[in-house]
């Protein structure tokens, strides 16, 4: 069931469409941003609200990388895996992440505050590697760093 | 037309098209996936690249695919050229980096797309050395099997099932190279036109489940041509057939009927030919087993005894089939005599029928094909719930519903082909579609608008219309503002379009509402519009058992009663499905003899003191007249054994028989072949003269030989029997039709009807359909797509039908009780095949929820309801579709006995409730 | 001689945000205040194709012969379409996000402008989903605008009103490819669209519509502004206006400038970045993106801009250029590029769908030793194959452009790991970084 809240939210968003349809995005993140997630139930009362079918909005869940259809940690790290970081050594700071939280790219850290992710260049490429946890971004993140910016992400 | 120049030969086509199908179309070989002449272009596989030149002059040119190219005049291409070979090989080399190598396990081996196109580009050798993808595969219920590795991503299963056919629930998931075709979860696949997956699947994702459980391959498959007997519309089929056991059916096109796609309920309802249930012995019973079905008692020569029987009736009375051949019709008729020929159908069917009848004979406006219904650009549906009477004519308006558009999509200078440009600029828009009923469907989320009432409101609108239209035509009074307006809107949309279309059903038996389309069909015609007017009819024969004549059945139970008959031949009919039960027993009690032919056990077989084994229609060859008054040939795709005969054969011993000296030389008796029945038939009323032009007689002959059933690569046929006898025992001959059941004879091209199997030279699987076709998607070469046997006449002018009904009014007391048909339950035949009989749903009763909360009622839970002398449990469901004071019973197995629309009091008829258990 | 920076000459440095009282006291909006009175549709549309202004999404279209595609009149379809592409996820480029974050009115003021011009009177921002901040600050930025009457009001003077909306992406880099934002944007897979119909008739939801890279976006109210003569003059080549242009890579000091079109590659590295970090050799650089074929030491004095790059040696796609240096495997360097690029496909078409996995597979085992003669082979193939028209869009090309110039330059190292069966440089080729 979406709450009221989650029901006013996707109102809102469906204003900026010629139809209903057009919010299926917005309305996968926003919805995201509450839960963390889409599961399978969420993913139904999304769909109900938009008036289109499971399948149909799954099929858009699953196209794009961004919208979680598992379960992810109350933190997500996205490790920027593109040329520019690559070469300025992300690879050790994922390793330096796997190290302390015990979770490789697709995992959950075991005490579930730590889902790191790869991503597509952050668009910091000058101040290369970058990570983002959460919504925040990270420049020149050298693996020695990575423990004292996590600091913040309980 | 224009001219195109392919590897220096000029080539005629038609500018409308694009490069791969005018290619297609002359016989040249382009491999292709992801078009598809029914669904157009969308260039994803880029399978189909030829080198396109600016002109002469330009030597290097450019790959361009042909799918997504305009054939225009003066376009210059190769498909030759080394790099757009080395380009098209390519291609399949990436399709077959994920793909399995289980071509020997596959079911779609040997017709497999994919395989074809692979020898067609030369792709031989396997460089890719990495691991390949796997993904798990879905459950998606009775129909269809699911192998998702096989994959390789042409798309056309989701553009097929959710574009073309209106499905929902299949979907593409994930993005790159891991994309997944399938449902959300496992479950099955509701689409009522699924199994078209399993040939618009270029390769073994989707297949026939059906088929799998008694899987051979396609070269060992015994084929003939066959026409679905499971609803009124006559869409042509092939059924195939090995070792005794009819393996599965699959779509035969016809340009003018069922093009390339076929319903489920056709495809999937075969196997009551496989059925346990089947009568293959000729039995007599005596009286005393009488309805105790499987107490037989041998009588040592059952046929002698019958004729015997009929020798000594004292009046005989022959009961039709709206389900059996015409030619088992005419013989029965021909039998008894014309006198003593009743239709087998009620007295409400049998009114309806001679007014369709009459509409058609009379009137100005001609029936309507499929393919007409697909080019329609308005359509009005009164009181006909196509999805479940008439599945294919509803995946037709789906098409219909793109015309109007496609105008502005000219106005935008976008092919017609393009069919992703089409969408994008469509987007949600739909040409009219009006749909007036009393049951929801997925259906009516397509539909311009939407009216749901009782049969009488229904008609009035249909009234109301024809009166928008032309004032001449009788107007409703006291119509209510909201049908006035409706009624408007939809003469406006009529009235503006170039090719309307009226559909009228008889599932609600109502007389009004045919009377009501008939007079809007009539008024657009007087507005000097082209409409065309269908009327979707109970069975696969009933038209042909109409212009055959002959009295209802009530006539026929009162000749028993009278005594002016004693005995009773039943031809595959089922007269407890047709009249009470009460009615129908004292009709056998009181017969001195009663006989029925048919193939599967029934009710009416179990009263029986002779049953004769009949054919079912794989098993004999036969005359179907469809809905549209198109005669279409089906014919008998194998021997089967007991004593079991086509219904016309064991019709014509029994008139050799009993025939008297005099008459040897005229009746059935006479019958030696089925020509002879074909031609008896001709003869019977002027409509049936060209009966004998539907399809080539049994002596039709090519290069002096016959055209053969099996394949050319028929494998083990001389070991099939050698665990038994080491001598191939001699194949059966075929007296009644020009094809023999062997894999020899000619092997060429074929007059339509007689090709069983579409194949050529590279083209294994269903797409070699395209080179039978001078023009892609186009008629068959030499095809013979039937015979319409009604035409309008020029001259005729009809009067308008003045009856106007009175508005329905809900009673305190009564319901009306209204008939809902199901796609998947209705049909007697499908209904005993498993796989169907897995979709059948419970019996239900569907009222209003204002009717359920005054009656008491809680959704969802069960009652027992009293009716017509039975009981019947049916489930409650609440439907704000269904208009009050009338309520839906679903036309399942369970009840079929009933006879509907009826009036009941249900606060006296509702027995019990029970609240069905929480889930 | 002061520079001019239209752009980005306010842009703080601090990495906050320029407000609309600033935005406004500098100039902002006055383009929008003229309009009544001096420019009608038709005349900011002359003034865009005359100012020469090309596309700075990658393509370089004239965008005023773009605009020329569009259905004007009273006839047209309505309504018509604007779009900001804002999804910027071509690797090493960051030009957009500087642009948005440091001056969101901007792109509002160029929208409007954009709008009026075309009679379009709804534009979106499609806006790349891991730009949270340039999200924050364009939300911001629409509401004042609303608030203000430059949205949702008619202009003063006219009857034109624009609507504006941000939508937030959930990824995917062929977002980016401007059909598939359209079908992103009407809630679908963003899968591309065939050409023609080209969006400008056939668009968003059925209609005209018109998309444009960010930063095009930004030069707008300049052209407005100041004429299209000055326009031109910005620029040291034919093609007008300045250019952002950025470096990432083991430079001395990475960043974007924003100089005159035109500025040799040259001069960006060494005069602004500061030339190659210590103890690190230059060895080639992708001019603009991963989408763009390497330029080596031979090709540093081309002007970088929209015509002057031969095609032979490439094209200048986002001007965000990307170093190689000498402690860099190329096989590993072109290896991560293809992964991003087998990653990103959409999956619609055969070749780029199956073709770049298995080149990306191939590098692979280049990179661990396993790599034959035959391998090279199918690099090249597929370098043949995946060409423009080939496939259904662009990413498969722009795949292989990067591809194909590293087998030309830096064939002896390809060679080289088939010989050696290892890495040069080892497997992991950062830790060199010590050097740095
Ligand atoms: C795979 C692919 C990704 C693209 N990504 C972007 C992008 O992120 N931003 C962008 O402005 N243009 C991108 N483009 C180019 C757009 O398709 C389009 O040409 C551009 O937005 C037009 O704007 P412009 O004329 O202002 O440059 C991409 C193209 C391709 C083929
Ligand atoms: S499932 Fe079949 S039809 Fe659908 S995309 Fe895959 S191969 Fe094509
Ligand atoms: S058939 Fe032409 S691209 Fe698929």
């Amino acid at each position: 069931m979406l709450s009221g809240t989650e029901r006013q939210e996707l109102e809102d968003a469906v204003t900026h469409y010629p139809d209903k349809r057009g919010a299926a995005i917005d309305a996968l993140l926003i919805i995201q941003r509450r839960r963390g997630w889409i599961s399978d139930e969420t993913l139904l009362d999304i769909a109900q609200f938009l008036e289109i079918t499971a399948e149909d909005l799954d099929s858009i869940a699953t196209f794009y990388n961004l919208i979680f259809r598992k379960p992810v940690g109350r933190h997500v790290a996205f490790v920027c895996d593109s040329v520019s970081c690559w070469i300025k050594g992300s690879e050790q700071v994922q390793e330096q992440i796997k190290a302390l939280y015990a979770a490789d790219l697709g995992q959950t850290s075991p005490d579930g505050r730590l889902t790191v992710l790869p991503i597509a260049c952050l668009g910091h490429c000058e101040r290369a590697p970058a990570v983002m946890i959460d919504q925040d971004v990270y420049g020149e993140v050298m693996p020695e760093k990575v423990e004292s910016i996590m600091e913040k992400y309980t | 037309m224009a001219t195109i120049i392919v590897d220096n030969k000029s080539y005629t086509v038609d500018e409308r098209q694009n490069l791969l199908s005018a290619c297609l179309g002359h016989g040249l070989s382009v491999p292709y996936f992801c078009w598809h002449p029914a669904m157009g272009s969308v260039g994803a596989c880029r399978q189909c690249a030829v080198k396109q030149f600016k002109d002469d002059r330009d030597q290097s040119g450019r790959l361009v695919m042909s799918c997504m190219a305009p054939a225009i005049n003066g376009t210059r291409i190769s498909i030759d050229d080394p790099e757009a070979k080395a380009f098209r090989a390519s291609v399949i080399e990436w399709l077959m980096v994920n793909h399995p190598h289980d071509c020997p396990v596959c079911d779609e081996g040997g017709e497999c797309h994919l395989q074809d196109m692979t020898v067609m580009t030369g792709h031989v050798y396997r460089r890719y050395r990495f691991p390949k993808r796997t993904h798990r595969n879905q459950v998606l219920g009775p129909f269809i099997r699911h192998e998702m590795n096989r994959c390789i991503q042409c798309y056309r299963c989701v553009r097929y099932y959710r574009d073309y056919a209106g499905g929902r629930d299949l979907n593409v998931f994930g993005s790159h190279d891991a994309v997944y075709f399938g449902r959300e979860q496992d479950g099955v696949l509701e689409n009522e036109f699924s199994g078209n997956l399993v040939e618009v699947c270029p390769t073994g994702v989707f297949t026939d489940k059906t088929f799998f459980h008694h899987y051979t391959r396609k070269w060992d498959l015994q084929s003939a041509q066959s026409i679905c007997p499971h609803c009124s519309l006559g869409c042509n089929t092939t059924a195939s057939e090995r070792s005794g056991t009819l393996r599965r059916i699959t779509n035969r096109f016809n340009s003018q009927v069922n093009g390339y796609f076929l319903c489920d309920r056709g495809r999937f309802g075969y196997e009551y030919v496989n059925s346990p249930h089947r009568i293959r012995r000729a039995v007599v019973r005596q009286e005393r087993h009488r309805g105790q079905s499987g107490t037989t008692e041998e009588v040592p020569q059952p046929f002698e005894f019958a004729a015997d029987r009929v020798r000594q009736a004292r009046g005989i009375v022959g009961i039709g089939s709206p389900r059996a051949s015409l030619e088992a019709n005419v013989a029965l008729r021909s039998l008894v005599g014309p006198q003593q020929f009743y239709q087998g159908i009620d007295e409400q069917e049998h009114q309806l029928l001679s007014t369709i009848l009459n509409i058609f004979r009379t009137g100005p406006v001609p029936s309507a094909s499929i393919h007409d219904a697909e080019q329609s650009d308005a359509v009005f549906v009164l009181g006909a719930d196509l999805l479940n009477e008439a599945p294919r004519l509803a995946l037709a308006l789906l098409q219909s519903i793109r015309q109007q558009p496609m105008e502005q999509v000219d106005e935008l200078k976008i092919p017609r082909w393009d069919e992703a440009a089409v969408r994008n600029a469509v987007q949600n828009r739909r040409g009219p579609l009006f749909l007036a009923g009393y049951q929801r469907t997925w259906f009516h989320e397509y539909a311009t608008d939407t009216y749901f009432a009782a049969p009488d409101d229904i008609a009035r609108l249909g009234f109301a219309v024809a009166g928008t239209i032309a004032q001449e035509s009788p107007s409703v009074p006291n119509l209510n503002r909201e049908a006035g307006e409706l009624a408007r809107r939809i003469a406006e949309a009529l009235s503006h379009a170039q090719r309307p279309l009226i559909i009228v059903g008889t599932g609600s038996r109502s007389q009004a509402t045919i009377e009501a389309a008939a007079n809007v069909a009539w008024a657009l015609h007087r507005q000097g519009k082209q409409p065309r007017l269908s009327v979707v009819l109970p069975e696969a024969n009933s038209m042909g058992l109409a212009l055959l004549g002959g009295r209802s059945l009530n006539d026929a139970f009162d000749a028993i009663s009278q005594g002016t008959a004693d005995t009773v031949i039943v031809l595959e009919n089922d007269l407890y499905r047709r009249a009470d039960q009460a009615k129908v027993d004292a009709f056998f009690e009181n017969a001195r003899t009663s006989m029925v032919i048919d193939s599967l056990d029934h009710r009416t077989a179990a009263h029986a003191d002779v049953v004769l084994p009949a054919a079912t229609g794989p098993e004999s060859d036969g005359t179907f007249v469809s809905q549209e008054g198109r005669a279409q040939r089906f014919y008998q795709v194998f021997v089967t054994d007991g004593d079991v005969k086509a219904s016309w054969q064991w019709l014509s011993d029994l008139g050799r028989a009993t025939s008297q000296k005099n008459d040897r030389e005229s009746g059935v008796g006479t019958w030696h072949n089925f020509d002879d029945a074909v031609s008896a038939t001709a003869m019977v009323a002027p409509e049936f003269a060209r009966i004998g032009e539907i399809a080539p007689s049994a002596s039709f002959r090519l290069v002096g030989q016959k055209v053969p059933r099996q394949s050319e690569r028929c494998s083990g046929r001389t070991s099939l029997t050698s665990h038994l006898t080491m001598h191939e025992p001699p194949p059966p001959g075929d007296l009644h039709s020009p094809l023999g059941f062997t894999m020899e004879g000619y092997r060429g091209p074929l007059p339509s009807p007689l090709i069983s199997q579409f194949w050529a030279p590279g083209w294994n699987s269903i797409q070699a359909v395209n080179t039978y076709q001078n023009e892609v998607g186009g008629p068959l070469r030499d095809e013979m797509p039937g015979v319409r046997l009604i035409e309008p006449g020029a001259t005729k002018v009809a009067g308008w039908f003045t009856a106007v009904p009175r508005a329905f009014q809900p009673t305190d007391q009564r319901w009306l009780l209204l008939p809902l048909s199901a796609v998947f339950g209705s049909d007697e035949l499908s209904n005993r095949s498993p796989a169907i009989v897995e979709r059948i749903a419970q019996p239900s009763l569907s009222l209003h929820p204002s009717d359920g909360t005054r009656l008491g009622l809680q959704e969802h839970s069960v009652i027992d309801l009293a009716f017509q002398g039975a009981t019947y449990r049916l489930a409650v469901h609440f439907e704000p579709s269904t208009p009050v004071g009338t309520v839906g019973l679903s036309l399942v197995p369970d009840v079929s006995g009933v006879s509907v629309p009826a009036w009941v009091d249900l606060c006296a008829a509702i027995k019990i409730e029970r609240t069905r258990r929480a889930a | 001689m002061k520079m001019e920076r239209p752009l980005t000459e306010h842009i703080h440095l601090d990495g906050t945000t320029r407000t609309l009282r600033e935005y406004v006291k500098d100039g902002g909006y006055r383009s929008v205040q003229r309009l009544a009175t001096m420019l009608g549709p038709k005349d900011v549309q002359r003034l865009v194709t005359e100012s020469g202004l090309r596309g700075r999404g990658g393509g370089g279209f004239l965008t005023g012969t773009k605009w020329g595609f569009v259905p004007m009149g009273p006839s047209a379809p309505k309504p018509k379409y604007i779009v900001a592409n804002g999804d910027e996820m071509e690797p090493g480029t960051f030009k957009d996000r500087v642009l948005m974050e440091g001056d969101p009115h901007g792109l509002v003021e160029g929208m409007i402008l954009a709008g009026y011009a075309l009679d379009a009177e709804v534009g979106y921002i499609f806006l790349r989903g891991e730009y949270h901040l340039s999200a924050q600050r364009l939300t911001r930025a629409i509401a004042e605008a609303y608030e203000e009457g430059y949205l949702g009001k008619p202009l003063p003077g006219t009857t034109f009103c624009f609507d504006l909306h941000l939508h937030a992406s959930a990824g995917r880099y062929i977002c980016g490819e401007e059909t598939a934002l359209i079908n992103a944007l009407e809630g679908k897979r963003a899968v591309p669209r065939a050409k023609p119909p080209f969006p400008q008739a056939v668009g968003l939801w059925g209609k005209p519509t018109v998309v444009q890279n960010v930063e095009t976006l930004y030069n707008i109210p300049h052209i407005v502004n100041h004429g299209s003569d000055w326009y031109r003059r910005l620029s040291r080549t034919q093609d007008g206006g300045t250019k952002i242009y950025g470096i990432s890579g083991r430079v001395t000091n990475p960043g974007w400038w924003e100089l005159p079109l035109g500025t040799t590659a040259r001069e960006v590295l060494e005069r602004y970045a500061g030339g190659m970090s210590d103890g690190v050799r230059f060895r080639g650089l992708l001019p603009g993106g991963i989408s763009t074929a390497f330029m080596t030491e031979e090709h540093l004095d081309l002007p970088m801009d929209f015509s002057s790059i031969p095609p032979e040696v490439g094209r200048l796609g986002t001007a965000t250029m990307i170093v190689l240096d000498d402690h860099t495997c190329p096989v590993g360097f072109v290896l991560n590029l293809e992964k991003f690029f087998a990653r990103e496909s959409c999956g619609w078409c055969t070749p780029c769908r199956e073709g770049l996995p298995w080149v990306a597979r191939i590098l692979t085992s280049f990179e661990e030793g396993r790599a034959s003669k035959e391998d090279l082979a199918l690099l090249d193939m597929h370098t043949k194959w995946l060409a423009p028209g080939h496939t259904f869009c662009g990413l498969a090309p722009g795949a292989m452009a990067p591809l194909q110039s590293a087998l030309k330059y830096f064939r002896d190292d390809f060679e080289r790991h088939i010989s050696l069966r290892h890495c040069p440089w080892s497997k992991k080729p950062a830790q060199l970084r010590v050097v740095v």
